[in-house]
């Protein structure tokens, strides 16, 4: 006697029929596709940008003067600026930001709390344009009088915009991190007899360092790719910043370069291979921040998951 | 008598009443268990010893609690200070996220504690009166998290000794436990008692009949009974009592 058959004969798939089929086709198609474009942009970054080094001498390339009328090609100060308004942006962005989600998540009372959360992530949705505008005619004279710099478009001014754009997801980002700590960790360290400071502190922040350290690169992450705020407040002058005297003089970064100079540009020109290799170094700097965010990430998940087998 | 408690009240809110006029006297150097079906409000007298409902939102307490003849139930106590003498260990071990030694001297750091020396013996004797000394004395450096549950849950109790509280308070310490590592953790209760009051909510009646010197029958938010555990577990007043100890209900 042959045993009842359990499983059909027929393949999965045609037991589910058609449909079925079609979605999981278009589903692995989406998804390829994501990976088909990122892909293409990156090689087509490359095939735009790579012939300028043969046009330029590495050497230029690396030189401190970026005046493309004249051919000079040196990308330093552009790199120099990026770097500088970031560097300005985080410095503002991460005390604040992570003192703000602080409050949220552990010192403020509830209605206080539900009402903060959603306006600041509403404030996230801001277009940077108007964050420009409300720099160009509240921040740049206020910068230029109180500080007394010959104008007001500085790259500090840029950093503070900038950190007011990276706010948001930062402040977000980390007050979920702070939120998903357990409640037994805050009890434990208070009956311990720690105060609210030295548990917040000393206990919250470190075992949500993680979520809060991906805030941060979230945060630089939105603040080294913006572009039309800091075109509109950095004074687009191309000049190397040297120490951090440069924060209260007008920079160019390499995003405001690449945004003011392509319409105008002659195209296949070594001027318009040079912009795409800024493109090139934007992306390398970008996928250098990613990388090491999710390194951050992943290290800290395998040491936890070592320790909880 | 180390805790008095006159006329404990706790409501929150929302109208629901979880301690009803509860006095208690809770006398040094004993082990007193609170017992009695979920809800009867013995963790929130626990908690309200050293303080932790005032982390709940919308709790009111009335009465007072003298802790060696001082209130610190009413508003204007440094909770702080009060958690230093009143220690207290959870039904979850929660270990926190770093080594078995930096667990221990953690709470003493936060005290103002930093001579090494100090520290090195507050480890040893904390760890060898939680019954934990042995078998981690090689791997203090080790993740407090890589323990086993039992040990975790000793770990836990040894950080709390080792900041010399007055009162250790314990909330369901062996509920996650296994009967072998629930028995380590009994043996070393009676162990400490010689220098602490404990006050436990023990998970099982077995547990309060086992090491109460003083049990506490808790039902609803009243206090039905409380005795010397040898005639509360023998011979108890109260039908209530009688019915939940005979494993009528509960």
């Amino acid at each position: 006697m042959t045993p009842p058959a359990l499983l059909p004969d027929k393949p999965p798939a045609a037991r589910a029929g058609w449909p079925e089929l079609i979605i999981e086709a278009l589903i692995r198609a989406a998804g390829y596709s994501a990976i088909l474009f990122v892909i293409l942009i990156v090689l087509f970054l490359l095939r735009e940008g790579l012939p300028a080094l043969g046009e330029v001498a590495p050497a230029d390339l690396l030189g401190a003067r970026w005046y493309p009328i004249e051919d000079y090609f040196g990308l330093l100060p552009l790199i120099g600026g990026s770097l500088i308004v970031t560097l300005g942006a985080v410095l503002i962005a991460v005390p604040f930001g992570l003192g703000t989600a602080i409050f949220i998540a552990e010192v403020a009372p509830r209605w206080l709390r539900e009402f903060l959360k959603p306006l600041i992530e509403v404030l996230a949705g801001l277009p940077s344009v108007v964050l420009g505008f409300m720099g160009m005619l509240v921040l740049t004279p206020l910068v230029r009088e109180t500080l007394g710099t010959p104008t007001g478009l500085t790259a500090f001014t840029g950093s503070v915009l900038l950190a007011g754009m990276a706010l948001p997801t930062l402040v977000s980002v980390a007050e979920d991190a702070l939120d998903s700590v357990p409640r037994s960790y805050r009890n434990a360290a208070l009956a311990l007899g720690a105060t609210p400071w030295q548990t917040i502190w000393r206990v919250t922040v470190p075992a949500a360092r993680t979520g809060v350290l991906t805030a941060v690169m979230l945060g630089i992450g939105r603040a080294i790719g913006e572009t039309m705020t800091v075109m509109m407040v950095t004074g687009n002058a191309a000049r190397l910043p040297t120490g951090l005297g440069a924060l209260f003089l007008p920079v160019r970064t390499l995003t405001a370069t690449i945004a003011a100079e392509m319409g105008e540009v002659a195209n296949g020109s070594v001027h318009y291979h040079v912009l795409f290799t800024i493109g090139i170094v934007l992306f390398l700097i970008s996928f250098a921040v990613n990388l090491t965010a999710s390194a951050v990430v992943f290290q800290q998940k395998k040491r936890s998951e070592r320790l909880l087998s | 008598m180390k805790i008095v408690i006159e006329h404990l009240s706790v409501q929150y809110d929302d109208g629901t009443e979880s301690l009803r006029d509860i006095s208690l006297t809770i006398p040094a150097n004993q082990i007193t268990a609170l017992f009695g079906p979920a809800g009867g409000g013995k963790s929130t007298l626990l908690r309200a010893l050293n303080r932790l409902n005032d982390l709940v939102d919308g709790v009111r307490v009335t009465g007072r609690i003298l802790l060696d003849g001082e209130d610190i139930a009413g508003p204007g106590v440094n909770v702080t200070a009060l958690r230093r003498r009143v220690g207290m260990v959870f039904a979850q071990p929660v270990p926190l996220p770093m080594s078995i030694r930096q667990n221990i001297t953690y709470g003493l750091e936060l005290a103002g504690v930093r001579e090494r020396a100090k520290l090195t013996a507050a480890v040893e004797k904390s760890l060898r009166a939680a019954a934990l000394w042995d078998e981690v004395q090689d791997r203090l450096e080790a993740p407090a998290t890589a323990l086993s549950g039992g040990q975790q849950q000793r770990l836990c109790l040894a950080r709390v000794l080792a900041l010399e509280p007055e009162v250790v308070l314990l909330d369901e310490p062996t509920s996650g436990l296994d009967p072998i590592s629930t028995a380590k953790v009994e043996t070393s209760l009676q162990a400490i008692k010689r220098d602490y009051t404990v006050v436990i909510v023990p998970h099982s009646v077995q547990q309060a009949a086992r090491i109460a010197d003083l049990a506490a029958f808790f039902l609803q938010g009243e206090l039905v009974e409380a005795g010397p555990g040898q005639q509360l577990f023998l011979t108890p007043k109260d039908q209530r009592t009688n019915d939940y100890i005979t494993g009528r209900f509960g």
